[in-house]
């Protein structure tokens, strides 16, 4: 079977996001000056063939920690077929 | 006496392996060039992981590279004492396998930086420095888009506590301040060591600042302190 998913990867909260920064500091120019807390991140589709969803979901999980993002700076989100609409 | 020898891996990507190995030349080792998918460090004395972009930069700097045969022997030569020294992309490298703390990022700037830059020597335990004392100030080249260097907190204390951190990036004269933090980074840190003292990595290049003809010579003290070590190895 195949499984389908979606990988969100987001700086820390604590840390400084330079890039979220950077688009923040240009959106009052386009007149937005309502806007805070811009963070940019990363989004990885993929699907994984598994004998079910659950050793799917375990596999993507590995997969996130050790390649997908790095732990020391990153967090992850990973959301499966149904939460995407796929 | 017997020249270092000292292996300088190739990734795919890789752009200063051929001035690392002509700087160990340069200062009386022997390069000995090595290639990323080999699962043998062909019994060298010392590693360097050069500069460069391994495998575009994709995903982050370093997160593939980390994954190629030639790690698990990079890994075990570390775990067993040998010097190991990581330039740049070879820092992000050694940061993403876990052989060293913290990680690299976007530069506070957003912008590639491509210029000489100060950097403090904060410690003697690295083998990049063994000759060397605190506080002294030596002119390396830096030119990176992501060498901003972070970590969670309570990691950043840990690294100040234990005296990891190896470099700063500061004034000509030794102060580190704002203006002088070329990239950004956490307490202006250009470099840290591993807990063991044996493995070091930072962002400037001490490879591309060893011959007075081309440049300021601030790589030279920290490359021989690293050839004197590889032959105090074994």
């Amino acid at each position: 079977m195949k499984h389908r998913f979606e990988v969100l990867v987001s700086l820390k909260p604590g840390l400084l996001d330079p890039q979220g920064k950077a688009v923040e500091g240009s959106l009052p120019a386009m007149g937005w000056t309502n806007v805070s807390n811009v963070r940019v991140g990363k989004h990885v589709e993929l699907t994984v063939d598994a004998a079910s969803e659950q050793e799917a979901h375990a596999q993507v999980e590995e997969m996130a920690r050790r390649l997908l993002s790095n732990p020391v700076i990153e967090d992850v989100r990973i959301l499966s077929a149904e939460e995407v609409g796929g | 006496m017997r020249k270092p020898r000292v292996g300088v891996i190739t990734f795919p990507g890789s752009l200063d392996d051929r001035d690392a190995l002509r700087a160990v030349a340069f200062m009386g080792g022997e390069g000995v060039p090595l290639w990323h998918a080999e699962r043998d460090l062909g019994g060298v004395d010392a590693v360097i992981l050069p500069g460069g972009f391994s495998y575009g930069d994709y995903l982050r700097c370093g997160a593939i590279a980390r994954f190629a045969p030639v790690m698990d022997e990079v890994r075990g030569f570390a775990e067993r004492g040998g010097p190991v020294v990581g330039i740049c992309n070879g820092f992000q490298i050694l940061c993403e396998a876990g052989l060293l703390p913290g990680a690299l990022i976007r530069n506070r700037s957003l912008r590639f930086i491509c210029r000489v830059a100060s950097i403090r020597v904060e410690t003697s335990l690295s083998p990049l420095t063994e000759g060397l004392v605190a506080g002294e100030v030596l002119q390396v080249p830096v030119k990176h888009g992501e060498g901003q260097f972070v970590a969670a907190p309570e990691d950043l204390a840990r690294i100040e506590g234990e005296g990891l951190v190896t470099f700063r990036y500061c004034a000509p004269d030794g102060t580190v301040d704002d203006e002088h933090n070329v990239n950004g980074a956490a307490n202006a840190i250009a470099g840290v060591r591993s807990e063991g003292g044996n493995v070091v990595g930072l962002m400037p290049h001490p490879e591309h600042a060893v011959d007075p003809d081309v440049g300021p010579t601030g790589g030279q003290p920290l490359l021989a302190s690293f050839l004197s070590r590889a032959l105090a190895k074994v």
